[in-house]
């Protein structure tokens, strides 16, 4: 009972959050509406048993790069004039939710057939699921090398992000 | 409603994802703000990562042939870093593009020289 509830609770803001992100003129409304979207999916995480995925929903998108999109808006510092006239016209609105509804009647349909029933299998229950210690031996043992060129992935991303934006080394 | 949600939780999970991903690719196709595109990237990927969660909490196979549901969850910590260093690098693109155009609008990058 109170997994639905949470679930139509997080959904719903998730949903609604995420439109807020592309309805909003000004980008800085976005932004914060972006981190609440990404707020109520950590909240969806720990309902699919993520625990440790949720927390670092939390801290590297509501953290870190919420940060950074923040930062680029302020620092752009957009005019009224800059930001364009709103062009979310009556016809744009009507097709966003013709698409979404279009979006959730075919996948609804189109999954049926997989999960005809009540899911067979439920690692929910199974233990330590998605706890930092399971993840960790699956990240650690498993996956090592990918794990490793992520870092490197990073220290790249961080040298181009100074180099692109400096202009003049 | 209650046993509507148990005999369909999996769905619901997934319409959910798809429907997210929907409202970041209206927000990539209907805005112009460069900003706000990125932002939609940003939805589209965890609309991606909810997919794989969905998926590794209510398989369709008893045993997975990785020996491990929890790969799923390894994938989406390197999607969360490649995302993160995607945010950092476009970001970084969009600021070098406003100073030789100042404009962030997607209509005015016509030209790839700057």
């Amino acid at each position: 009972m109170a997994e639905m509830i949470l679930f139509y609770v997080f959904a719903a803001g998730v949903l609604f959050a995420g439109a807020q992100v592309i309805l909003w003129r000004n980008p800085i409304y976005g932004a914060v509406s972006l981190v609440g979207s990404f707020f109520f999916l950590a909240g969806v995480y720990v309902l699919l048993a993520a625990h440790l995925i949720a927390i670092l929903q939390i801290l590297v998108y509501a953290g870190a790069v919420m940060v950074l999109f923040v930062f680029v808006i302020m620092l752009l510092n957009l005019k009224e004039e800059e930001l364009g006239e709103q062009r979310l016209t009556a016809f744009k609105f009507i097709g966003l939710l013709a698409v979404l509804a279009a979006t959730a009647i075919i996948s609804w349909k189109a999954l049926g057939p997989a999960y005809p029933g009540a899911p067979l299998h439920d690692n929910a229950h199974l233990r330590d699921f998605g706890t930092v210690r399971e993840v960790g031996k699956v990240l650690y043992l498993a996956s090592v090398l990918p794990f490793e060129l992520t870092s490197l992935l990073l220290l790249v991303a961080i040298v181009a992000a100074v180099v692109v934006a400096k202009g003049k080394i | 409603m209650e046993e509507f949600f148990h005999a369909h939780q999996a769905q619901h999970y997934l319409v959910l994802a798809a429907l997210l991903f929907a409202l970041g690719a209206a927000g990539v196709v209907i805005r112009r703000n460069a900003i706000i595109v990125l932002m939609s990237i940003e939805l589209m990927l965890n609309a991606v990562n909810l997919t794989f969660l969905a998926f590794a909490r209510f398989p369709l196979v008893q045993n997975s042939p990785m020996g491990n549901f929890q790969h799923a969850h390894a994938a989406v910590f390197f999607v969360i870093a490649v995302a993160a260093a995607e945010a950092a690098v476009g970001l970084a693109i969009i600021i070098a593009v406003f100073r030789s155009r100042t404009s962030v609008n997607v209509d005015e990058f016509d030209v790839l020289k700057l």
